[in-house]
């Protein structure tokens, strides 16, 4: 704390960071402009500080695809062309290139690497709950982004990764998703669930629970269960090992999390939230990025006074005014526009208290203004980019 | 098209950051204000739906949070052993011990455990009719899709067994239109209207559930009409903002620029509407609730919302 409080107001750029980084891991509860950051850090540093970026999105909706204008990509890595970039005016030192997480895809190539013969990787690959599992529902989502990402890095083909965290219901979540799915595999639990099916040697001490699971699911259903897991505990060793290897890359120096908010109260909340996760299980903050910032001229106090002045009586304002159009059109425009600022007002006041909050713990905080219109090309993205880089 | 409040179980979904519980809240608050006995129920466990009734934290048992409503939040291990308890009419307590300890697990390994106690405690609340209308603040709009299906997704998986039993009066609540429909929050903004429109195509083809309504939430108000336009481009000019900030006592470019601020983002977002209105089914209803810029929290911001949906919906 005390070091903290020493600490000049910044002492980084995201510049700086991401240069000295090789993982950038971007969170912050959803709709908060987590994808187009992510995307903007990656256009930056291939335009700026060169090498190879890869930007992975785990967000089921392709929106960093259109960002980067790419018609569809899936876990394949693509490189965004160069001409885009050249088109949006830039002429890059790097290469940037994006890749989007397909949930199915990742966990097959998970079985395949770690399974120990054909026949078992075959079995997983077509247990119906697998099937199941990777594709349909969610919770996979949080380890294989994390398993994914290590795999990427560990490759060694990229200089920088960026990658855009699914909208976990708690933000937490993926952090300890490797540790988790460690835990799962080694657990006691698992090998219980299974000893039906393994030996005919149930005790009595779990006979009620298999009668109750039985009565609940239907015993082929816990079969199915069981095959499972069974299978699944084959790749034991490696999966274990894996998940150690993601957690330790999580932890590992080369690895920085950008949280990324608005200056509403639910998503400063949020980012509170994971601010503090992220200093409890020491892993690196490296800054808070903040989207949708209100003009700082809203809290200009002699601008809410004249504004003050105009609503209070705005025909009166209008009388005073050289003619200019029809006096009650104009004193209506004038009490409009009055009130329109006294309303904005409110808000970018209410959200300094939290720019205030939040700006008191990392080393780099960026803000983003309101832009006119939505990101859809590179071009927007490195005007975000500009914004924050520095 | 069944008005919306007639509808016996609604699940409130959105992108995140749209203001769905802000919206479900809303929702609940004006249905009791009309005589309806309601249930409104947290999925996601973020704990923050009480803040909209100035209430205690919720829990899974339902509490009275303001006259008509009752919040509670979804716990799927309390919402199994209710069910057991109801089932299986056996004093479970002991049995459940090792059972409670494996949940987790069986629930992530057996796909759609969670999600059929979370959508099975909803309908049984509908079916047995302990409230006119239960008031779900579900899952962001990419989790929505599995958790509705998921009762069919269990019953392609377990072939028997009570779970199996259960399936078919829940599709029923589910598929019927007069009693289930999903409310899909949205924004003003190209992602949440992009999710929107793509949710709305999953849903038709990937459940039974009907979508009964589309909340836009956080429109802007207009602040000049074409006239009133011209008129502020004049009032614009630097000599007459010169002579207005003298005449206010302060500088007034900043309350222009405001305006101007207000006029675009008011703009780039109607043409998100636009997409949105075209997008979706000609019969659907569309409600539109105004941004709000004095609070967006709290029981003041869910009374003020309840009573933008009741003019929306003709009360």
């Amino acid at each position: 704390m005390a070091r903290r409080a020493e600490k000049p107001q910044q002492s980084g750029t995201l510049e700086q960071l991401l240069a000295a980084k090789e993982i950038v891991i971007c969170c912050g509860s959803g709709g908060v402009g987590k994808t187009t950051t992510a995307a903007a850090l990656g256009a930056m540093a291939a335009t700026h500080l060169g090498g190879k970026v890869l930007v992975v999105t785990v967000d089921p909706a392709r929106r960093l695809a259109n960002a980067l204008g790419l018609e569809s990509f899936g876990n394949v890595e693509t490189q965004v062309p160069p001409k885009a970039f050249t088109a949006a005016g830039v002429e890059p030192q790097g290469e940037l290139w994006a890749a989007m997480l397909d949930t199915k895809q990742s966990w097959d190539d998970l079985v395949r690497r770690h399974a120990p013969d054909a026949t078992t990787r075959d079995a997983i690959l077509a247990n119906p709950l697998y099937t199941n599992i990777t594709g349909r529902f969610v919770q996979s989502h949080d380890y294989i982004a994390m398993e994914r990402l290590y795999e990427i890095h560990a490759s060694g083909r990229y200089d920088l990764v960026i990658v855009d965290t699914p909208p976990t219901r708690n933000a937490i979540d993926f952090l300890e998703a490797p540790e988790r799915m460690a835990d799962f595999f080694s657990s006691r639990l698992l090998r219980w669930l299974t000893v039906p099916y393994r030996s005919r040697l149930v005790n009595v001490a779990t006979k009620p629970f298999y009668k109750v699971a039985d009565t609940i699911l239907g015993s082929a259903f816990l079969q199915d269960i069981a095959e499972f897991f069974m299978l699944f505990q084959t790749m034991y060793d490696g999966f274990v090992q894996r998940a150690r290897s993601v957690q330790r890359t999580l932890e590992d120096k080369r690895t920085t999390f950008v949280v990324v908010s608005t200056l509403e109260s639910a998503p400063v909340r949020e980012a509170e939230f994971f601010i503090d996760a992220l200093e409890t299980e020491s892993f690196h903050l490296g800054a808070v990025v903040l989207n949708k910032v209100l003009p700082k001229y809203l809290l200009d106090t002699k601008a809410a006074k004249a504004a003050k002045t105009m609503a209070a009586d705005p025909a009166a304002f209008a009388d005073a005014l050289p003619d200019i159009g029809d006096h009650d059109d104009v004193a209506r425009v004038i009490e409009e526009i009055a009130n329109n600022f006294l309303n904005f007002r409110v808000v970018a006041t209410r959200e300094s208290e939290q720019r205030k909050e939040l700006a008191a713990r990392p080393d780099v905080i960026a803000t983003v203004p309101y832009f006119d219109s939505d990101i859809f090309d590179l071009a927007g993205l490195l005007r975000l980019g500009e914004q924050i880089w520095n | 098209m069944i008005p919306l409040l007639d509808r016996k179980l609604l699940f409130v979904t959105g992108k995140g950051g749209v203001g769905k519980s802000t919206v479900a809240a809303a929702i609940a608050a004006l249905a009791a204000d009309r005589g309806k006995r309601t249930l409104v129920c947290e999925v996601d466990a973020k704990g923050n739906l009480a803040d909209f009734f100035e209430a205690a934290t919720t829990s899974f048992a339902p509490t009275e949070v303001s006259k008509n409503v009752f919040a509670m939040s979804m716990d799927t291990e309390e919402s199994l052993k209710e069910y057991l308890r109801l089932q299986l009419k056996v004093p479970l307590v002991a049995r459940i011990g090792p059972l409670a300890r494996t949940f987790d697990f069986v629930a992530n390994a057996a796909p759609g455990v969670k999600e059929i106690l979370t959508v099975g405690k909803l309908a049984f609340e509908v079916r047995e009719r302990n409230y006119d209308l239960v008031v779900v603040d579900a899952s962001a709009s990419g989790h929505i899709v599995g958790q509705l299906a998921a009762p069919d997704a269990i019953k392609e998986l377990v072939q028997v067994g009570l779970v199996r039993d259960q399936t078919g009066w829940m599709m029923d609540i589910l598929g019927d239109p007069a009693q289930t429909g999903v409310v899909i929050v949205a924004a003003p903004e190209e992602m949440p209207v992009q999710e929107t429109i793509e949710l709305a195509a999953r849903l038709r083809d990937e459940t039974v559930v009907d979508l009964a309504a589309v909340v836009v939430n956080r429109v802007l108000p207009e602040l000049f009409n074409r006239a009133e336009e011209a008129l502020f481009d004049q009032l614009s000019h630097d000599d007459v903002v010169d002579q207005m900030s003298e005449i206010a006592g302060g500088p007034t470019r900043p309350v222009l620029d405001a305006a101007d601020l207000a006029v675009t983002l008011r703009r780039s977002r109607a043409g998100h509407l636009t997409r949105l209105r075209e997008e979706l089914p000609d019969d659907l209803a569309m409600l539109y609730v105004p941004y709000l810029f004095q609070r967006t929290h709290g029981v003041r911001a869910t009374k003020m919302i309840a009573g933008y949906l009741g003019e929306e919906l003709g009360f």
